[in-house]
């Protein structure tokens, strides 16, 4: 078995008295796709908030492809431009259009020459199947083509790592599955992907493994397979029986 | 013929509700149009209470008639729909059109009709309207201050070559679009001062600037050839060093009296005055408050507590104090704490204050739009591995001034409208004439004109800024 690309250390965070994350401890190797779920006010986000940083970790250590995030800028940069994000609410920037979105970071952070820039963002947004939409603005279109937008925004930057924060939960049901097709194509890529989401056949589709959080804490982590098969603790026995 | 009650109008007897209504309005408003611009009162033979609101209860009572919903008259039903919906509408419209109609004939007679503009003295105003003779013998002092009248002509060509070269933008093609924030931000606004201090201030000051711009044009053009390793010491070494062996070692300088350039004659900005001094404090004041407000915003929100304790405490000082008083500080008390030797231009001084007195209000202008967009707008680019000044150039900055653009061009323009209160450190632009002109012996009792006047030109400047800020708002409107 190689290295792994995300080592989580004995991770603590509070925000304020609240305890967020307690003692987490995990592990992802290359090409591996990680589900994470469990209910919310868990911990889930923050968790993977915390693998780019956008949230700070007070105790413990997250080590990403060999760099550690601390508090040291370069560090935390060079990783953000390892680490793809894509967010429950899209986020795409809506003064530009959706191909200045994809070529915005490419151009000024890898500082791309903006012709190589934009093929790369028109291949990714064919991949995702919005390459007609390129001269729009975000606003003017649906939710799950701005989610998918936002997934070729991301992985423009050629990031290792994908992180997923709930990227359907913003999303009429019947455009779910659009978003969802798009990051099973890319987990059949081979990606390295964390994955928030309350989306179980996806998990059973792709996941390697499943993580359950609850109170901040790993529940539960297991192959797949074993996870919704024969969950070990009672906690994970009743989200499951109540998602399923 | 159906029945008519008077009180409900109804379709039936659409037309003769209709053409009674016409003919109580028409009597109505023709009673109040002759009282006011022929001063005949046809209804005099009533008593004088009821022959005053006579047209009131008459067009009150045609309006009644015409409210009939569903006519299929197109401007029936769109008068109706929007200005005679009930009797205190119909009220309120016809206070509206009487007053109008009333105030017609006395502001025309005094703007027009009874006012003077021939001959060359007080005498010449004999009408009992405006004497526009006062504002004429005095246009150039208004517009141009105490600068000398055979000099003006500087004036008039740095300004009209300052608006050639301002939009430059619109002809910008695609090629140079990128360039136009570069040129808008950096090079124009030296430009303007290069003009403003060679051709209106005409002083040896050129000699500075020249050299400044030959040193540094010289050696960027040089510094396209040099090796990328050793640029930032070129670039920080060799104008610096050009421009000092240019100072003292050109021989041209000495070869020219200092005073005078070719007949350019030193004007001191105590001289300036008018409107052209209106235009060039508040032109150079928009250009500085700008960039100064940006980063104390900036600044006000910033996660490294000096840099923020330094931007709440200045924004928070000049938001704190009068104007009047920062401009007389700035005149009276600041040159007290400088070296003896060290001397800065009175105009200079009151520009920088009005700067940083109106930064702090676009400060917190454009810290109300950084509050304004959502988080997710910082996490995006941040986990797209941007930095701070990438995040906010590429990412926050353009959204946030979008949304400020009204908040900024309201203190922009209640900028141009305070620029009068630099008379307290004796500039006089152009109230500040207006108000020594009314004091002078030969013109007295002209104060009316003069403001007249004022309020006017001030109207047509804030109103094309307040248009050009609404069409700038159309221009960048996106869908969010």
């Amino acid at each position: 078995m190689s290295d792994p690309i995300i080592k989580i250390e004995n991770v603590n965070k509070w925000f304020g008295d609240f305890q967020v994350l307690k003692d987490i401890n995990l592990e992802v190797e290359k090409n591996k796709k990680i589900v994470v779920c469990g209910p919310s006010g868990s911990g889930k986000s923050t968790l993977i908030r915390c693998i780019n940083r956008l949230e700070e970790h007070q105790k413990g250590s997250i080590v990403v492809d060999g760099t550690t995030l601390d508090e040291n800028t370069k560090n935390i940069e060079q990783v953000r431009a390892e680490v793809g994000m894509v967010f429950q609410q899209f986020n795409l920037f809506p003064h530009l259009s959706i191909l200045d979105n994809c070529t915005l970071a490419p151009i000024w952070v890898k500082k791309m020459p903006k012709q190589k820039a934009e093929e790369l963002a028109m291949k990714q947004l064919e991949q995702v199947q919005i390459a007609d939409q390129a001269q729009k603005y975000p606003g003017q279109l649906s939710g799950g083509q701005q989610q998918r937008c936002a997934i070729a925004r991301a992985l423009c930057m050629e990031p290792k790592i994908m992180l997923f924060d709930e990227p359907t939960s913003a999303l009429d049901p019947e455009m779910i599955k659009e978003v969802l097709d798009a990051m099973v194509n890319l987990a059949k890529a081979g990606m390295t992907m964390i994955v928030v989401t309350h989306e179980m056949g996806f998990a059973k589709e792709v996941a390697d493994e499943v993580i359950f959080m609850d109170e901040g804490m790993i529940v539960e982590k297991a192959v797949t397979k074993d996870f919704f098969a024969n969950p070990k603790s009672d906690r994970t026995k009743l989200f499951l029986s109540q998602i399923l | 013929m159906n029945k008519i009650n008077l009180l409900k109008p109804d379709l039936n007897n659409l037309y003769t509700y209709m053409y009674s209504a016409y003919f109580l309005i028409f009597i109505s408003i023709l009673d109040v149009f002759l009282n006011a611009f022929f001063s005949i009162n046809i209804t005099s033979f009533l008593p004088s209470f009821i022959s005053f609101v006579l047209p009131l209860i008459l067009g009150l009572i045609g309006l009644h008639f015409l409210r009939i919903e569903f006519t299929g008259i197109k401007n029936l039903d769109l008068l109706n729909k929007h200005i005679n919906t009930n009797n205190f509408n119909a009220f309120l419209t016809l206070i509206i059109v009487f007053v109008i109609i009333k105030s017609i004939p006395p502001i025309l007679s005094w703007f027009i009709i009874d006012a003077n503009i021939s001959g060359d003295t007080k005498d010449a105003c004999t009408g009992t309207g405006a004497c526009w003779t006062y504002i004429k013998i005095w246009l150039r002092r208004f517009v141009y201050g105490m600068y000398p009248n055979d000099e003006q002509w500087r004036i008039n060509l740095s300004f009209i070559s300052l608006l050639g070269l301002g939009s430059i933008g619109y002809f910008a093609t695609e090629k140079f679009k990128k360039y136009l924030t570069l040129y808008y931000v950096i090079i124009y606004p030296f430009i303007a001062f290069l003009f403003i201090f060679f051709f209106i201030s005409g002083g040896p000051v050129f000699f500075e600037f020249s050299y400044g711009i030959i040193a540094f044009a010289g050696s960027i053009i040089v510094g396209f050839f040099i090796p990328k390793k050793i640029k930032i010491w070129y670039f920080l070494s060799i104008p610096i060093i050009l421009y000092i062996s240019l100072k003292y070692f050109f021989f041209y300088e000495e070869s020219i009296d200092l005073g005078k350039l070719d007949g350019f004659n030193w004007v001191e900005t105590g001289a300036w005055g008018g409107l052209s001094l209106t235009f060039i404090v508040s032109f150079f004041c928009l250009i500085f408050c700008f960039p100064v407000g940006m980063f104390l915003a900036l600044g006000r929100r910033s996660g490294l507590p000096t840099v923020r304790f330094i931007s709440i405490g200045f924004i928070e000082f000049w938001r704190g104090v009068p104007l009047i008083t920062v401009l007389f500080m700035s005149s009276v008390m600041f040159p007290m704490f400088l070296p003896e030797d060290f001397f800065m231009d009175k105009l200079v001084r009151v520009i920088i204050a009005i700067s940083l007195f109106e930064a702090a209000y676009v400060a917190e202008v454009i810290r109300g739009g950084l509050q304004a967009l959502p988080r997710g707008q910082y996490d995006a680019a941040k986990s797209l591995g941007m930095g701070y000044w990438k995040m906010h150039i590429l990412v926050i900055l353009p959204q946030a001034l979008k949304l400020v653009i009204p908040g900024i061009a309201n203190t922009f323009l209640a900028l141009v409208k305070d620029t009068p209160l630099i008379f307290v450190v004796g500039l006089l632009e152009l109230v500040g004439m207006l108000n020594l002109a009314k004091t002078n012996p030969e013109w007295l009792g002209f104060a009316m004109e003069g403001y007249v006047f004022a309020a006017i030109i001030f109207w047509i400047i804030c109103y094309a800024m307040s248009k050009y800020s609404y069409n700038l708002e159309l221009k960048y409107k996106t869908e969010r």
